[in-house]
Parts: structure tokens; sequence; C-alpha cells
């Protein structure tokens, strides 16, 4: 049984993707079917902040517009405390599908380890000394 | 990091274990006397627990007064349990179900308003 990473769902909508891509990336759409209010500054880095009535405001950072056809953000995992750095990505994918539009969501790295990132730095780290031996070995070959 | 969210869910599936974690959680770190004096348990079941909890590394022991082990929660490996339930508890269902609701309802109302080319508003 592995740790859940990644979550996908594909659904088909009776409606173009200019309509599914405005109930996304807006904060009118944003704050009627997914929010009880919402706003958004589209564009990568851009803040978006979704409020829900009596609940949390969660802020999200958008990281890939594509209009119309992909709307990635990352925003912070459920229940972790507030200054946790660890953050899902989520990704919609817009395809048009005939009259309508097949929308999948697909949100990846619950399993993220803090960890991670230092165990990254170390490795690159220890390659690095590795390549600069290999050139001291070969350059003290050489002379 | 699946070892991890396992040792917690195990310590927590116990009652007596999450007497001792909510205890330990609301007030703080605490002795096993400390412990026995606050929950209805017996000194030596909270020894016998409080033993496995710090090997699972839930609890960590630091010096207190007068010599006595003081245990302290630690947060670490509820954090990693704590992803896996975010990943059991995300309902992306729910929200697509309302996206499709709302995108019907605002179709409804253009072709409802139509000829009018301008966007119904909510209210």
């Amino acid at each position: 049984m592995g740790f859940p990473d990644r979550i996908e769902r594909t659904v088909q909508l009776a409606h173009p993707p200019a309509a599914v891509w405005a109930a996304l990336t807006t904060a009118e759409g944003l704050g009627s079917w997914f929010g009880d209010e919402a706003t958004i500054d589209l564009r990568p880095g851009g803040l978006a902040r979704m409020r829900w009535a009596g609940g949390p405001t969660v802020e999200m950072r958008v990281e890939r517009v594509e209009e119309p056809t992909v709307f990635g953000f990352t925003w912070p995992i459920y229940g972790l405390p507030e200054e946790d750095p660890r953050r899902t990505y989520v990704e919609f994918t817009l395809e048009p599908a005939g009259e309508g539009t097949r929308l999948t969501v697909v949100e990846t790295g619950f399993a993220q380890l803090p960890e991670d990132a230092y165990r990254k730095a170390y490795d690159g780290n220890a390659q690095g000394w590795a390549k600069e031996l290999a050139e001291l070995a070969g350059y003290l070959d050489a002379a | 990091m699946e070892a991890v969210a396992e040792q917690v869910f195990i310590a927590l599936a116990d009652p007596t274990r999450r007497a001792i974690l909510a205890a330990l959680a609301s007030g703080g770190p605490a002795t096993a006397t400390d412990l026995a004096r606050r929950l209805p348990i017996s000194r030596q079941a909270i020894a016998k627990h409080v033993a496995l909890l710090a090997g699972a590394g839930l609890l960590s022991p630091e010096p207190g007064e007068r010599r006595r082990v003081r245990y302290r929660l630690r947060s670490a490996p509820m954090r990693v349990a704590q992803q896996f339930l975010a990943a059991l508890a995300r309902d992306w269902d729910g929200p697509l179900g309302a996206l499709r609701d709302h995108l019907d309802r605002g179709a409804r109302r253009r072709s409802a308003t139509s000829p009018d080319p301008t966007r119904g508003h909510h209210g």
C-alpha cells in the first residue's frame, strides 16, 4: 500500500473550454462553485485567495496559465501548520470534446518528504565533488 | 515515510496511548508520574505505553526536575501522518460536481436572457 501522492479526476462538461476556463480562472467563477469568495491575479506567480463562509481562507499561488488549456496552482496541504513549506500542485487540463470539454484535475505532492530538499542538495554536492575529484585526477595524470 | 505514518496510526489505535498523546498535546511535557496523576490509568500501564511511544519516535524524553524524565510530544511524525490523511480527505468529486452545476446554471441563465447579450450576475 503506497502513500497516496496523486489524485486524478476527469469529467465531461457540456460547455466549451472558454466557459470552463472562465469558471476556473476568474474571481467570479471560483467564488461561485469552489469557494464562497475569491480573488485572483491570473499570471504565473500571481496570488489567488479563496474564502469559505464560516471556514478557512486559502492562499494559492498561480503557477501555469495557458489559456484555454492549462491552469496550475499550488496551495498548502490541508491540516499542516501554516508555516509548513510543503504544498501540493493542482493542474487543470481542458481539452475540447465535441461541443463540450474534457476536464482533468491532477493534484500531486501529498507524499513529498520534508527532507527531500536536503537530500537533493546533499546528493548534488556529492556528485559535484566526484566530478571535481575526477577532473583533479585527470589534471594530475596529464601533468 | 509510510512507516512513519504507520507508527502514528498504530499509536492512535490504542485508547490509552491516545489519552497520553492528548494529555501531552494539551498540557505540554510531563513525566510518567504527572500523567498517572492526570489520567485514570495505572503508573505501570503509562510507563509501558510511554516507552513504546518513545521507541516509535512520537515522544522525546528530556531531563526534568528531580532527575525525572519528562516526555515531550514530537510533532514531525504527526505531520507525516497528516499528509496521508490530507490525501484521503481531499474531495475533488464535490467541487467538480459544483463546477458542473455552476456551468449549467450559467448556460440556462444565458439562454433565458437571450437575446440580451449581457451576462447575468448573481443575486
